[in-house]
């Protein structure tokens, strides 16, 4: 073989070998995807299962009723703590992106994304847990907002830099003041952006277990009540999947399959509203 | 004339007087990032504060964890997190690296975004589904087709003997797979980076796809990656629920690699709604602030790594 022809054998090798790892690198995603599907599927036809709430071992028709409401009222919660907080401050960050104070927010939220999740939840137990001596919704729900409020920061200061400074500069030519420039102007034009970060952050939120375990603590009972311990989808899997149980083993599989087709499902959305965001501002 | 174009000026309103509102209120609300941080941090340290003034330094290098006896230290949790970190990396790196090249790639843009997506969804998945899939199916998987396998050929080194379903290999290999997008997304993004010309010039040079690649491409992204990498480090030492439910939670130094462990977030998840006294709660809430130290250090010098690239590759 000429020496030429080795290169070039060596080359097609590695490139076939690289594609090869790719594949390699989906199947975890289909193998997560079809084992969640399969052995959850047995709970979720049932109708019970969405409106019924825990029952003993051994008696029919247990449901995650509960933990889904919970879900609800957590994300909810945390959601109108941190996005509007959240959308601010990117606003804050991008359109005086010139300042040394953005810079600090810029950091600090840097450092909150990589904070472990467990210590946020060991942050909102020794804030509004072992003060008030009792588990509660609301504890979750600080917990997950300090989740979320950095995600919603950089999303929205990134949508909010893709805006041209021709739109900005045109308002501020005719006379707008700054708020009616950035908050009338700059953000319905970056909105599908700001929604993108938004969505991202609660579809985040909702698969999070280590910060309500000991926040949220769980409940085996409906609850509406933000002020007492309320159940989560990921503290269902988490509890459930860990028993010796069968019975309870596949309840888990179910409230993962539900858990993961709501993330997924708030993920692929976000997704076409980022799409739309960029079409947009390519028009600008 | 020029008497006129000197007297304008006083005639209209200095936008400079008008004060700026809007920034004074939204750099108001801006600095609510800034001090959650620090609360997190000044409470954490209050809550550990018994633990701390109890057993200073020596918490961090002590070997036994038994809250009858009020005896803490932090070592087993520390060897269990940077050792399962670790392995998740060196097992990710390479397919992470692959991938982001493939990805990086010019052409049938249709297609690799559709593979891009395939891969950020997997950073989508919560991680508790990924312990209950790691609990059923990956861990007894990789029990009886690879740690078998491996200790009964190679079991006479130390390390590689006494496969067990729960333990740090697994542990580490439900972490590669989370790590994984992390590793790819930046990686494929500093790659991109890489001025076309320097492609452009070696293929023009008659270097083949792979040549160019090794000498050309990854030289320049080398830093970027090497951020990456420790971005998705950090990823991993905060891990908890996935890594909780297969690392098989036995506070000890394990002797070999597939033995049960423990990490410092798992610990934390496990026992803490169960301390009692004040001891106890202090000696985990201190094991948090050992892990926020390490993930902290570790971010920051990720970041300034991933930073400086950019910078770098984009002037």
């Amino acid at each position: 073989m000429s020496r030429t022809a080795r290169r070039r054998y060596a080359s097609g090798t590695t490139l076939a070998l690289m594609y090869l790892l790719t594949i390699v690198a989906l199947v975890p995603l289909a193998l997560v995807l079809w084992f969640t599907a399969s052995k959850g599927w047995s709970s979720v036809v049932h109708p019970q299962f969405f409106m019924n709430v825990e029952r003993p071992v051994g008696v029919p028709g247990a449901g995650v009723n509960h933990a889904i409401v919970g879900t609800g009222i957590l994300v909810g919660l945390a959601s109108l703590m941190s996005i509007p907080i959240g959308v601010l401050t990117g606003i804050y960050t991008a359109e005086y992106s010139f300042t040394r104070w953005a810079t600090w927010v810029r950091l600090a939220s840097d450092v909150l994304v990589g904070t472990p999740s467990i210590a946020i939840g060991l942050f909102a137990y020794a804030f509004l847990v072992a003060p008030l001596h009792h588990f509660s919704g609301i504890a979750g729900s600080v917990a997950l907002a300090v989740l979320m409020l950095p995600i919603v920061i950089r999303t929205t200061e990134g949508a909010v830099g893709l805006i041209p400074g021709g739109l900005r500069e045109s308002g501020l030519a005719l006379g707008l003041p700054r708020w009616r420039v950035s908050m009338q102007l700059i953000l319905p034009a970056a909105a599908p952006g700001v929604i993108t970060g938004a969505l991202l952050a609660v579809a985040r939120a909702s698969g999070e277990t280590a910060p309500l375990l000991f926040t949220a603590f769980g409940n085996q009972h409906f609850s509406l009540d933000p002020t007492q311990a309320i159940q989560a989808l990921p503290i269902t899997v988490f509890h459930y999947a860990l028993t010796p149980y069968k019975e309870l083993q596949d309840q888990a599989w179910g409230a993962a399959l539900v858990l993961v087709v709501l993330v997924l499902v708030i993920n692929l959305a976000s997704r076409w509203v980022l799409r739309r965001q960029i079409r947009l501002a390519g028009q600008l | 004339m020029a008497a006129t174009v000197n007297e304008l000026p006083a005639t209209i309103d200095r936008p400079a007087s008008v004060p700026d509102r809007f920034r004074t209120v939204t750099s108001i609300v801006s600095a609510t990032a800034p001090i959650v941080l620090i609360t997190i941090v000044v409470i954490l340290l209050l809550q550990a504060l018994p633990a701390m003034q109890k057993y200073g330094l020596g918490f961090v290098i002590g070997t036994d964890w038994n809250p009858v006896t009020d005896s803490f230290g932090a070592l087993p949790a520390i060897f269990g997190t940077v050792t399962t970190s670790f392995m998740a990396l060196v097992l990710a790196l390479p397919v992470g690296v692959a991938v982001a090249i493939v990805l990086a790639e010019h052409g049938q843009q249709a297609l690799r975004s559709l593979v891009g997506t395939g891969i950020e969804l997997l950073a989508a998945i919560p991680s508790v589904v990924y312990g209950i899939w790691a609990l059923y199916v990956l861990a007894p998987w990789s029990y009886a087709n690879l740690e078998v396998p491996i200790s009964d050929h190679a079991g006479f080194i130390g390390f590689l003997g006494d496969p067990a379903v729960r333990g740090l290999f697994n542990a580490a290999l439900v972490l590669a797979i989370m790590v994984l997008p992390t590793l790819t997304a930046i990686s494929r993004d500093v790659i991109r980076a890489v001025p076309r010309g320097l492609r452009e010039n070696s293929v023009a040079l008659g270097a083949t796809w792979w040549e160019t690649t090794r000498r050309v491409i990854l030289p320049a992204a080398r830093a970027g990656i090497f951020g990456a990498t420790i971005l998705a480090l950090g990823r991993a030492l905060g891990e908890t629920i996935a890594v909780t439910m297969v690392i098989g939670n036995r506070y000890e130094i394990p002797h070999s690699i597939f033995s049960p462990a423990y990490t410092l977030a798992s610990v934390i998840a496990n026992e803490f709604t169960e301390a009692t006294g004040t001891l106890y709660p202090a000696a985990l809430v201190e094991l948090g602030i050992v892990l926020i130290t390490v993930t902290l250090v570790v971010n920051l010098v990720a970041l300034l790594i991933v930073r400086s690239t950019q910078a770098r590759l984009a002037a």
